[in-house]
C-alpha cells in the first residue's frame, strides 16, 4: 500500500505496541488528538489510557519520566511536539538520559526513544524549523536516527524501540506528507548503517533526513542537465556513524559534499568532512565540500526557501567540486 | 546587615514524645494549618533502629569528612544535622520501594542498605555510581538538582501501569525546589497520582543562598496546594515526627491516593561540602542554636528517658560504627583507580566502531607509558 512517511511512523508506533506491552507512547497532545502531526493517530483508542497518553505542557518531565519509566523495566517512546519545544528537556537528556548506562557501570540501560519532529520547509512560525542534530550527535550515549524515506520511518522507528540504548529519532516534519509503496512490516536495517541510495561515479552526495529527497532531485537533475552521475549515501544513523560506507563512495567518486538544513559552523558536516579528509585523503581529488544552512537564526517563512539548501545549491557545489 | 537566622528556624519545634508525632498540613485553598499531634506506631525495636541508623551515620558522615581532609575522596557533601529527616523519611519504606536520592543524602542512602563504600564512589572518584540500582533498588546520587524528582515519578508511572504496589521517594532541597524541574515532577505526580512521595529537606541554604532567596513563600510545602496534592510540614530535626509525616504519604501513595509532598524543616551543621566556608554567609550563632537541636542527641536523651535504650546498647551502636568507620578507612585509602580502558565499556550495551578506534589509542598510549 502506498503511505506517507507519518503513516509510516504511525504503523510502526501501532506494531512495536501490539507487539511489546512495555511500549508506551506519550508526549503532549499526542492521545486524543493523535498528534499535531497525527503520527501517533489512533493509538490510544487502540491501546488504552495506559498506553498512549497526553502529558502536562513539560519537556523535561516528558524526559525525565521517561528515563523513569525505562528503570522500570518499559519501553517509553515520547514526543517532544517540535524541534524548538525540545531544548527544556536537553538537561534530562545530556545528564541523564544520555549518561546513564554509564554512570552505573553498565548495570542499567535505558530502551527509550524521543521522537522529534526537526527541520523547516513547512512555512511555520519562529521556532517550529529548527535543525538539532548536532547537540544530540555531540552527546556520548545517545544514539542519533533520522529517516529520509517513508520505508526507512517504519523500519528505522521499530529499530529504534527494540534498541536497548536511548535513541533520539529525528523526524524530517517536512518529508511527512513524502509516499512511497510500501508493504508492511518493512525489514529494519541494523541501526547504524548509511546506505547508497543512487550509485553514480562523479562524485558523492551524503545527506540525511529531509535532505536526502534534496540530494535524490539534484542527482536526477544532474544526469538530465549535465551528465553527472551523482551517488547519493543516505547516512540515516547520525550516530553511531556508519563511516565505512562514506569513506567507500568518496574513495570511489574522489569528490564528496555533505547537505544538511542545519547551519554550517560546528554543524553535522564538519565532523563527516574532517573524518573524509583523515581517512579517504589520497583518492580525494578536491576537499570535501558542505552544503548547509546559513549561520542565522532561523529565517522566517516568507525567506526560508533562501535559507534552505535546495537542488541548485547542491549542483553549483557539484560543479564547484569539479572544478579543481 | 548580619545574617538573617534563616526560615526553617521558625518551623515547627514540636518534639512531643516516642509514640507521638506532629506536623503541620497544607489546607487544599494553600493555608499552612497549625500542627496537629499524631500517634505514631513505632515498636522499642523499630525506635532502637531507628536510632542505631542515626548515630551510624553520623558516624559514616564523621569519616567521611576526615577521609575528605586526607586526599581519600575528592570532595564530600555532609549530611550531620539532617539525619532525622534522612533516616527518617527511608524508615518509612517497604523493601520493594524505590529510592532517587541527591549527593546530600548519603545518610539517608546508607541507611536504605547501601554499602557505604560502594557508595561514597561518587565521592572518591572511582567510579560515578559505585553501587547496583537493581540490588537496593536506588537511583545514583543526582548532582544536577531535581532532576531525579521526574525519575521517581516516571517509575512510579511505570509501576502504576504493570499494577505494582510499590512507592518511589525522593529527595530534594530547599534550593532545587526552585528548579523546573521540581515543579514539572510534583505537577506531573499529581496529574498521574503517581505514587510518589517528595521528600524536601529545608535546611535553610542552598550553599550559600538562604531561603528567603529561593522564595517568597513561607514554606515549600505550600507548593502542593498548587499543584492540588497533600503538602505537609514537619519538624525535620524529629525522627518520630518525620517517620510519621512520610509513612502517611508512603501508606497513602500505596493506597493509589497519589503524592504528597513533604517539607521537613532542617539545618546542615556542616558546610555545603568539603570546599565550602560556611563563615562567609552565616553566623556562628545561628550554627550553635541549631546545634542545641542536634536531631541525633535529642533523640537519644528521649530514648533514654524512655528506657529505650540502655547504656550498653549505645556502647553497641558505637562500636559498630567503629568498624564501619574501620572499614571506610580500609577501602577508600588508596583504592585502585581501575582500568582506564573501561571508560568505553558502558556508554552503550555495545562499544560502536568509533569507541574501538578510540580505545586502541588509549591502549597504545597506555603501553608507551609502561615501557618508558
Amino acid at each position: 500500500m502506498e503511505l506517507t512517511m507519518a503513516g509510516a511512523l504511525n504503523a510502526a508506533l501501532r506494531d512495536s505496541m501490539r507487539d511489546d506491552d512495555s511500549v508506551v507512547v506519550y508526549g503532549e497532545d499526542v492521545g486524543r488528538l493523535g498528534g499535531v502531526f497525527r503520527v501517533t493517530d489512533g493509538l490510544q483508542a487502540e491501546m488504552g489510557t495506559d498506553r498512549c497518553f497526553d502529558t502536562p505542557v513539560a519537556e523535561a518531565g516528558i524526559a525525565g519520566t521517561a528515563l523513569g519509566m525505562a528503570l522500570y523495566g518499559l519501553r517509553p517512546v515520547v514526543e517532544m511536539q517540535f524541534d524548538g519545544f525540545s531544548y527544556p528537556a536537553l538537561n534530562q537528556v545530556i545528564s541523564h538520559v544520555a549518561k546513564y548506562r554509564n554512570r552505573t557501570r553498565g548495570r542499567v540501560g535505558l530502551p527509550l526513544v524521543i521522537r522529534i519532529p526537526y527541520g523547516g520547509g513547512i512555512g511555520a512560525v519562529e521556532h517550529h524549523s529548527e535543525s538539532p542534530e548536532a547537540y544530540y550527535a555531540h552527546t556520548a550515549g545517545l544514539t542519533v536516527v533520522s529517516p529520509g524515506t517513508p520505508a526507512d520511518a517504519y523500519a528505522l522507528l521499530r529499530a529504534s524501540i527494540a534498541f536497548d540504548d536511548p535513541v533520539i529519532f529525528l523526524e524530517p516534519k517536512r518529508r511527512y506528507w513524502l509516499k512511497e509503496e510500501l508493504d508492511l512490516p518493512v525489514a529494519a536495517p541494523p541501526i547504524g548503517e548509511a546506505i547508497v541510495r543512487r550509485e553514480g561515479t562523479t562524485a558523492t552526495v551524503i545527506a540525511y533526513g529531509p535532505m536526502v529527497t534534496t540530494a535524490l532531485e539534484a542527482a536526477t537533475r544532474a544526469s538530465d542537465e549535465q551528465g553527472w552521475e551523482l551517488e547519493v549515501v543516505d547516512v540515516r544513523t547520525l550516530s553511531p556513524l556508519d563511516m565505512g560506507t562514506l569513506v567507500a563512495s568518496a574513495t570511489k567518486t574522489g569528490r564528496a559534499l555533505v547537505v544538511h538544513e542545519a547551519a554550517r559552523f560546528v554543524g553535522y558536516g564538519a565532523e563527516i568532512a574532517a573524518e573524509l579528509s583523515e581517512r579517504a585523503f589520497g583518492y580525494l581529488a578536491a576537499p570535501v565540500l558542505r552544503v548547509t544552512g546559513f549561520d542565522v537564526p532561523y529565517p522566517s517563512a516568507k525567506i526560508e526557501r533562501h535559507f534552505l539548501p535546495d537542488a541548485d545549491r547542491i549542483l553549483d557545489a557539484v560543479g564547484r567540486l569539479l572544478e579543481y | 546587615m548580619s545574617v538573617e537566622v534563616s526560615s526553617a528556624a521558625s518551623g515547627p519545634s514540636s518534639f512531643p514524645g516516642l509514640s507521638q508525632a506532629a506536623w503541620q498540613d497544607v489546607a487544599a485553598e494553600g493555608a499552612l494549618g497549625a500542627a496537629t499531634p499524631h500517634d505514631v506506631d513505632l515498636s522499642a525495636e523499630q525506635l532502637r533502629s531507628l536510632y542505631r541508623l542515626m548515630a551510624l551515620s553520623r558516624r559514616v558522615d564523621r569519616q567521611a569528612i576526615n577521609l575528605t581532609r586526607q586526599g581519600a575522596l575528592g570532595v564530600f557533601a555532609s549530611s550531620q544535622g539532617q539525619e532525622a529527616a534522612q533516616v527518617g523519611a527511608v524508615f518509612a519504606l517497604e523493601a520493594d520501594d524505590w529510592l532517587f536520592p541527591t549527593y546530600r543524602e548519603t545518610v539517608g542512602t546508607f541507611a536504605r542498605g547501601v554499602d557505604v563504600v560502594e557508595l561514597l564512589a561518587l565521592f572518591s572518584g572511582s567510579w560515578h555510581c559505585g553501587f547496583d540500582p537493581y540490588k537496593y533498588r536506588v537511583a545514583p546520587l543526582t548532582t544536577p538538582l531535581a532532576t531525579q524528582a521526574l525519575h521517581a515519578v516516571g517509575l512510579a508511572m511505570a509501576a502504576r501501569i504493570k499494577h505494582d504496589p510499590i512507592v518511589a521517594l525522593t529527595f530534594f532541597g530547599d534550593g532545587a525546589a526552585s528548579e523546573g524541574d521540581a515543579h514539572e515532577a510534583l505537577n506531573m505526580a499529581g496529574v498521574y497520582g503517581a505514587p510518589v512521595v517528595f521528600v524536601v529537606q529545608n535546611n535553610g541554604y542552598a550553599i550559600s543562598v538562604p531561603y528567603r532567596l529561593q522564595t517568597k513563600a513561607s514554606s515549600i510545602a505550600l507548593r502542593a496546594a498548587g499543584v492540588g496534592i497533600p503538602g505537609i510540614r514537619v519538624d525535620g530535626n524529629d525522627v518520630v515526627s518525620v517517620y510519621g509525616a512520610v509513612k502517611t504519604a508512603v501508606d497513602r501513595a500505596r493506597r493509589g491516593d497519589g503524592p504528597t509532598l513533604v517539607e521537613a524543616v532542617t539545618y546542615r551543621l556542616e558546610a555545603h561540602t568539603t570546599a565550602d566556608d560556611t563563615s562567609r554567609y552565616r553566623s556562628d550563632d545561628e550554627a550553635t542554636e541549631w546545634r542545641g537541636r542536634d536531631p541525633v542527641e535529642r533523640f537519644l536523651r528521649v530514648l533514654r528517658e524512655g528506657g529505650v535504650v540502655d547504656d550498653a546498647f549505645v556502647a553497641e551502636v558505637e562500636a559498630e560504627g567503629e568498624a564501619t568507620a574501620a572499614r571506610m578507612r580500609d577501602f577508600l585509602f588508596d583504592a585502585p583507580a581501575g582500568d582506564p580502558r573501561e571508560m568505553f565499556d558502558h556508554v552503550y550495551a555495545a562499544r560502536t566502531p568509533q569507541l574501538d578506534i578510540e580505545r586502541a589509542l588509549l591502549e597504545q598510549e597506555l603501553r608507551a607509558a609502561e615501557e618508558s
